[in-house]
Parts: structure tokens; sequence; C-alpha cells
């Protein structure tokens, strides 16, 4: 297990030794900092008038971290597979992964270093943005709670995204194709929820379910549900599983 | 301390080894000889356990590939061909990787590293980044990171291509100096490179072993007679023709003097035969020399064969 470990920091090491990981950095903390403030903007707008002439009914959570955390799901999807794609693609391009399966390391330690390296990366992304609540809680003005709860969400999302994206990556030496089919994939689980509005109830709330964001969405109304943290869970498991099993049947034929 | 039994090995329909059979002592430095697409780096894959074989056992320091992969691969060090390394490493720090991943840890680490750089000739680009190597440099980088586990066993795909004549002596002489202690799989198409370093032979042509022997043996059995003599030249010929062990003679004129190769069966010594004959018949024998083939035109025998 102490592979693990050992993958992991080389993995942390290339993502900072090469620009990808500033360069997503910056975009991600960039555009979620406008919707940051495009929301509270909007939202301290809305309450003045509000105010001025229907009393104030409006709630912090339901104007600023609902299309927040919503708008910052988008861009996490967008980002995540340009983090994913170099994971395994890059090393089968490189020819390093003939070395590092001549190494006395198991696939399972191999896939898992990968996979926690880029949920670091990520976890540092959604790190920074937690100067807006505490901003907002600064302000005096705070729902620390749904916070809380959407970040769990937003954590959980991404990191079954990664390990969808490990998946991908094993599966080409070719990072463009690598990105290009995690991005398209997980977008078409994410937009099959809208396919419950077209059908009938036993079959729509089968799409439903399976929709990656229709889990996201209880989570950014600060409610956690063990099934929608189920959910994710089956989702990365399922991920690395598909991983090891790309891995043993291109090398380990047996 | 390598035991290759029975490999057999397809890609889809078309089969790239045959029942490949050899063995490797402890201390020994094979030379593993073919010509490109016989199938050389495709075995040594499956000694690393990159795949396993469709047929046949591997066997290392007596644990079997297929059981114990993870034992097996805590002894091996291995060089792949177009040795892979990752450019946005330093040295120092990528070396502390493999040295970690193979399970060397602690104290145990910065003591192997530190031989390994010796041993490599490392010291002076040790905290540069790899990509800014030069390929002599990446070359032996290459194998320290094969080394850095102090392996039993070390596989090594053509270490010395690319590299300039003195590289190219440095890492004979690093390899030379592991005979006895490591065991080496060398596999090469560069023949001068074998007679130097290796103490056994293994020729593999199309998926096939063709020849397994030390290189003595090997160019030895190839061996013919040179003769410089005075005589007539049809009547020594055909004298020499005449005996038995003779398989084939190529004479031609030298000024006054006859100069015939003679080929004849390997298990037998014809030699005092010769001298007596010549000297018997009142000719002049001026020159009588045994020769060996060179290793190259083994090869090039062996190898072409049977495609004529």
């Amino acid at each position: 297990m102490r592979n693990i470990w050992v993958i992991l920091k080389r993995e942390l090491y290339s993502y900072f030794a090469s620009p990808i990981v500033y360069t997503i950095l910056f975009i991600f903390l960039l555009l979620s900092g406008y919707f940051f403030y495009s929301n509270v903007a909007y939202f301290s707008l809305m309450s003045i008038q509000a105010g001025q002439w229907m009393g104030g009914d409006f709630t912090l959570g339901e104007w600023v971290i609902e299309p927040l955390l919503g708008n910052m799901s988008v861009v996490v999807l967008l980002l995540l597979p340009l983090l994913t794609m170099r994971l395994f693609a890059e090393e089968k391009r490189q020819g390093n992964l003939e070395l590092l399966l001549s190494y006395p390391v198991r696939d399972i330690e191999l896939a898992l270093g990968k996979f926690l390296g880029c949920m670091s990366v990520y976890a540092l992304m959604l790190f920074f943005t937690l100067v807006y609540p505490l901003l907002l809680a600064w302000l005096g003005r705070s729902d620390l709670g749904t916070f809380f709860s959407g970040y769990l969400g937003l954590f959980l999302m991404g990191s079954a995204f990664i390990a969808f994206g490990l998946f991908i990556s094993t599966l080409t030496e070719n990072q463009v194709v690598a990105a290009a089919l995690t991005f398209g994939l997980l977008l078409f689980f994410w937009i099959i929820g809208w396919a419950a509005y077209i059908t009938e109830p036993p079959i729509s709330k089968i799409f439903e379910n399976i929709s990656l964001i229709t889990h996201f969405r209880h989570f950014t109304k600060g409610i956690i549900d063990t099934a929608d943290i189920f959910f994710y869970l089956s989702f990365i498991i399922f991920g690395i599983f598909l991983t090891l099993n790309a891995l043993r049947a291109q090398y380990r034929r047996d | 301390m390598i035991e290759v039994r029975n490999i057999s090995k397809w890609f889809g329909a078309r089969q790239v080894l045959r029942d490949v059979s050899f063995e490797v002592e402890k201390g020994e430095i094979l030379g593993f000889l073919g010509p490109n697409g016989a199938g050389k780096t495709t075995s040594l894959r499956i000694l690393t356990g990159y795949f396993p074989p469709d047929k046949g056992t591997v066997k290392i320091g007596g644990y079997n590939i297929a059981q114990n992969p993870l034992t097996v691969k805590q002894k091996l060090g291995y060089f792949p061909e177009h040795n892979p390394l990752y450019p946005e490493m330093t040295v120092d720090g990528y070396l502390r990787f493999v040295a970690r991943i193979k399970g060397v840890r602690g104290k145990e680490e910065t003591k192997r590293v530190n031989t390994v750089v010796a041993e490599c000739g490392l010291e002076n680009v040790r905290h540069r980044l790899i990509k800014r190597l030069s390929k002599g440099y990446k070359q032996r980088v290459g194998l320290a990171q094969a080394l850095v586990n102090d392996p039993e066993v070390l596989l090594l795909d053509e270490p010395t291509i690319g590299l300039d004549p003195k590289q190219i002596y440095e890492i004979r002489q690093l390899i030379k100096a592991l005979a006895g202690q490591k065991t080496v799989i060398l596999s090469t198409h560069i023949l001068p490179e074998v007679s130097m370093v290796c103490t056994k032979v293994v020729i593999i042509k199309d998926g096939q072993v063709v020849a397994k022997d030390n290189p003595e043996n090997l160019t030895a059995q190839k061996g013919y007679v040179e003769i410089l003599a005075r005589a007539p030249k049809e009547e020594f010929t055909a004298y020499l023709k005449n005996i038995p062990e003779v398989k084939e003679v190529e004479a031609k004129m030298e000024d006054n003097f006859i100069r015939a190769y003679i080929h004849f069966d390997p298990q037998y010594e014809i030699r005092p035969k010769l001298t007596q004959g010549i000297v018997q018949s009142g000719w002049e024998l001026l020159e009588l020399r045994p020769r060996r083939k060179s290793l190259e035109e083994v090869f090039v025998q062996l190898v072409t064969k049977e495609a004529s």
C-alpha cells in the first residue's frame, strides 16, 4: 500500500512540473470568481428591490449558493477531463507503462495512486474557492451548512469524473482522444436526466437516477442523502474497476 | 537463475515466438541475438511480466513469473528498448522514485541511489532535469534505474544504441563489471559487443532459437584450415578432396603457391593427417593455420540459412 503513496507523489510532481495545473487552476478560479461576483451582485440588487416592494422572502441559498455551485459544476465538467487525460495515455505514449509494469507494483496500487493524485489536485482547486463562503460569513450573511453539503457534492461528483477519466485514459495513448471521450461521455451522463421530462414514470425515474446532475442538485439544496453519496461512490468504484480490467485486457492477458 | 521453457506467443494470428527455451546460470551474461523483428523484445517483455506467454513457463530464481509476479519483479532490473524516462523529473528525483517503487526505502534508498549515481557516472547531472540531458546521459539514467534495486537479474534491450564510441565503451565496461555478480541478458544486434561481453549466446530468428552456445564454440564449430603450399594445382586439390573428412576445398594460385581453404567436419582433427600427407607426396608446406569464423559470419549464416 506504500506504493500508492509513491505513485501519488510522482503524479503530483508531474502535474506541478508542467503548466497544466497552473492553467486549469487559473481558468477555474477566474470563472468561478466571476460567477460568485455576479450571483452576489444580482442577489443584493434583488433583495433591495424585494425589500421595497414585496418584503424579504429571498434566501442566500436559493439565490447565491445553488446557482454558484451549479455554475462551478459545469466548469469542473469542462476542466477535469483535461487533468485526467494524461494519467495513463501519457505513460503509454512515452513507453513508461512498460517499465512501470515491470516494477513490483500491483495494478490496483497504480490505479489508486493515479486516481488519488488527480483527486488531490481537484481538492486544491476547490480549496481556493473556499474564500467565497468565508467572505459571505465575514459579511455576516452566510449559510455554511448549505455550502458544506454543496462542496461535498461537488467533490464527490468531481471524483466520479476523475475515476471515469482514469478509465478512458487507459484506452488510448492519445491525450486529446482521451479528453474528448471523457468529456463527451460525461456530458451524456449529465444530460440523460433530461430524458426524464419526455418519458413516463417508471422509465423516467431510471433516467433521472442515472444522471450525474440529479444527485448533485440535492447537495446544492443543502440535503445530504446517503443514496446520493452511494451513487457517486459506486460510480468511482466502477470507474476504478473498469480501469483495472482495461489494464488486464491490454497487458495481463492470461 | 533464468529458466525459459517452451514459450510461444501469438499476436492475433501471427506467431511471434515458437517454442523458445533457454536457461541462464547465475553470474552469466547471455547475448540475445537476432535480426530486427525476430522476437527479442517480445521475449524480454515476457520475462518482465509485461504480458504472459500463450504457452510455456518462465522461472526466475526458482519462481514462476505467472504465479509469483511480485517476487520475481523484486529481483529484476529492466532497461527497455526505447529507454522511457520522465523528462520533467530530475535524475535524483527519478532514481528515488524508482528505488521506492522497487521497495528500496529509507536509509537504503539514499545509499543505493548514491551507489548507482557513482557507478553510472551521473554525479555531474544528478540535479538536472532529465529532458535537458544528452542521449548518452539519458541512457545511463536508464541503466541506473535498472540497477537501483541491486537486482539479481538484469534485462537489457539494446543499451548501447545511439551512443558515441566512447560511451559505448563505458557502458560495455559497466556491463562487464557485473559479470559474476549478476545474471544478465543483453539483447543486441551489435555482434562485436557480444564477443566482448558475453559468456553465452542465444541466436533467435523468426521467433525460434537457432543456436545456443558460448561464443568460442559457436565460432570454432564453423572453423576451417588455411594452407599455403608449393605443389601442382590439380593434383593437390584432388588429393585434398579425397580425404574423407573434408567437405569443401577452395584453392587459388598465388604467384607460385597454392592457397587453399579446407572446410571439414568439426568433430575430426585433420591437421596431422594433412601435414603428413602433403610432405609424403613431396610437396612443400609453407603455412597451415586453423581459422575461425567471426561471430558475424556465423550469425549471418544461421540467420539466412533457411531463407535461401
